[in-house]
């Protein structure tokens, strides 16, 4: 409190908008973001180009690689991946609808139903974060054990009759089965749904609600027509945080699944490590990018919503 | 009908707590079985109670060592991604130059992009500079990859700090470092510690990036990933579970202070 004793008697102080402005190095904005930006520019947009080239590169690991614009390496991967492209995405979109399905009714609870659990309940959903996911994902094998109780509970009912008639599982297991990989995908992206639904849900204003019941609108009309539409920015940014590291996701499908549920990541990572391919697996990686970006622009231009995160 | 029209009332809440349940069941399985002793090398099915895992933490070779590799990458990461992270969220909020659109962009792209894209095509970089990959090649790929959910943690706690505190401060002859260190940074720290806690818990928990850009070197997530094939000791359930625990205990003594100052202002 020292500068307030110590300072002069103040001058009438003039109305904000008259405030001259304050004198600033117009180049402060680019010293503070230079180090930043490099870091991006240098480990995040250089490799992109790296890698666009070694997709175009023909040569051996032991002759070295030449760029020789070999297009001809995409047209390969397609036709030799294309049911791994497919599948990754069928899971990672089934996984996606799944967590919106799981996570609205988490979000909202935590929102406008949980009173002075809130915290507690906000605190369950981030602290398994601090868990590695890996060991949790290492435990749903535990959990969907051939002889544990899941599986037991499921044949009970005959559902598992059904499913493998849809051929998400085989006979009467669930491990190694796309069912495991689309339900450990659905668990380890579950926070990135919630948190963005529960951060726009908590924004509505409850009496908005309040509102809709004066007007005879019944619990789910109001929904429906109000609280829905308004958290739209959560369902947007939750499906897009879901969907897209889902899509490139390797680790559910090799620690749940088989040979037969390989996905996109399974591949280009066995490319890039095992095989040491490189520009079949940049080919693929670039693939993969450029239907992402394809299907989140269309997505974003029909949700109508721009502002994310 | 009481019981229907009792369900019916309650199915938000029945339905929440059961997506709570499936989100913390792993959770408890890991914790359950950190007190397992089981007969093979994998820790998947129960046998029987024991509490040796917990006695003896480190018991098993290069276990406690990656532990502490991966804790060490996470302390520098988050430095590195909090200090230039909070740099560009204050030069975004706080100024008008023309490159902010292509600046934007280039924070938002690495959140949108799947991790073994980025994961593939640093290693692409990586192979071509001839560098050596482990510790720094691991800490440059983390430092990376966090520095974009450190600037949107920071920005939106900036964007909703009121300009005129800072100018109240120069109303009363606060210099800019004065200003800077005694009124804009307590305000915006708890944007700066949101930051930094997910960069950590990314960083720490990160094992696609790392996979490829490690080299031989193993951090936790590359011990673990690797005992899924080897043989699974219960140590790693130990250590689950203990970081659960210290996660929630961490959380929960914050949110305790931070009521506390709360009361004490009112």
């Amino acid at each position: 409190m020292a500068t307030v004793t110590d300072a002069p008697p103040l001058a009438p102080t003039p109305a904000p908008k008259e405030r001259p402005p304050r004198k600033r190095g117009r180049l402060t904005p680019y010293w503070l973001l230079l180090p930043g930006i490099l870091w991006l520019v240098v480990f995040f947009a250089l490799p992109m180009v790296y890698q666009a080239s070694t997709s175009v590169q023909t040569g051996s690991l032991e002759d070295g690689y030449q760029v020789t614009w070999h297009f001809a390496t995409y047209w390969d991967a397609v036709a030799d991946y294309w049911p791994q492209f497919l599948r990754s995405i069928a899971y990672a979109g089934t996984a996606t609808i799944l967590c919106l399905l799981l996570g609205y009714p988490l979000a909202y609870l935590i929102a406008f139903r949980a009173g002075r659990w809130r915290n507690l309940i906000l605190i369950l959903v981030i602290a398994p974060f601090f868990t590695s996911f890996l060991i949790r994902t290492l435990a749903w094998k535990t959990i969907l054990a051939d002889s544990g109780p899941v599986v037991g509970v499921l044949n009970t009912l005959h559902v598992l009759d059904v499913t493998s008639w849809l051929g998400a599982t085989a006979g009467d297991r669930v491990l190694a089965t796309p069912l495991a990989v689309v339900c450990g995908l659905t668990y380890n992206f579950l926070p990135f749904m919630i948190l963005p639904l529960y951060t726009s849900l908590e924004r509505i204003d409850g009496r908005l609600h309040e509102a809709a019941g004066d007007l005879y609108a019944r619990p789910f009309t109001t929904f429906r027509k109000v609280t829905f539409p308004l958290s739209m920015p959560g369902v947007v940014s939750g499906t897009l945080l879901t969907f897209i590291p889902a899509s490139g996701d390797y680790v559910n499908a090799d620690l749940l699944g088989s040979t037969d549920t390989r996905m996109v990541g399974n591949v280009i990572q066995t490319q890039f490590l095992r095989i040491l391919d490189y520009p079949t697996a940049a080919a693929l990686s670039f693939i993969l990018m450029a239907g992402i970006l394809a299907i989140v622009t269309l997505y974003i231009r029909k949700s109508g919503t721009e502002d994310l995160v | 009908m009481g019981l229907l029209r009792w369900f019916k009332r309650r199915l938000v809440v029945i339905a929440g707590l059961l997506t709570l349940g499936y989100l913390l069941l792993p959770n408890i399985v890991v914790t359950v079985f950190s007190f397992n002793n089981p007969k093979g090398r994998f820790n998947y099915e129960w046998q029987q109670f024991s509490t040796d895992a917990w006695t003896d933490p480190c018991g098993v070779a290069d276990l406690c060592g990656s532990l502490s590799l991966s804790l060490q990458i996470a302390a520098w990461a988050t430095l590195g991604a909090t200090v230039l992270g909070t740099m560009i969220a204050f030069a975004l909020v706080r100024y008008r130059f023309r490159a902010r659109g292509a600046v934007n962009s280039l924070i938002f792209l690495p959140m949108a992009m799947p991790e073994v894209v980025m994961a593939a095509s640093l290693l692409t970089l990586f192979l071509n500079l001839g560098a050596q990959l482990g510790f720094w090649t691991i800490l440059i790929a983390h430092i990376m990859f966090c520095l974009s959910f450190v600037v949107t943690a920071v920005k939106a706690r900036v964007m909703s700090m009121d300009p005129r505190l800072e100018q109240a401060a120069q109303d009363l002859y606060a210099g800019p470092v004065q200003t800077f260190l005694r009124v804009t940074l307590p305000i915006a720290a708890p944007g700066i510690a949101a930051g930094a806690l997910l960069a950590f818990a990314l960083s720490f928990d990160d094992f696609i990036i790392t996979n490829f850009n490690a080299g031989s070197t193993v951090t936790f997530p590359m011990f673990v990933w690797g005992s899924a094939q080897r043989g699974t000791p219960v140590q790693i359930n130990v250590i689950g579970t203990a970081m659960f625990l210290v996660a929630v205990l961490f959380v929960l003594a914050g949110m305790v202070i931070s009521n506390r100052r709360n009361r004490q202002k009112a």
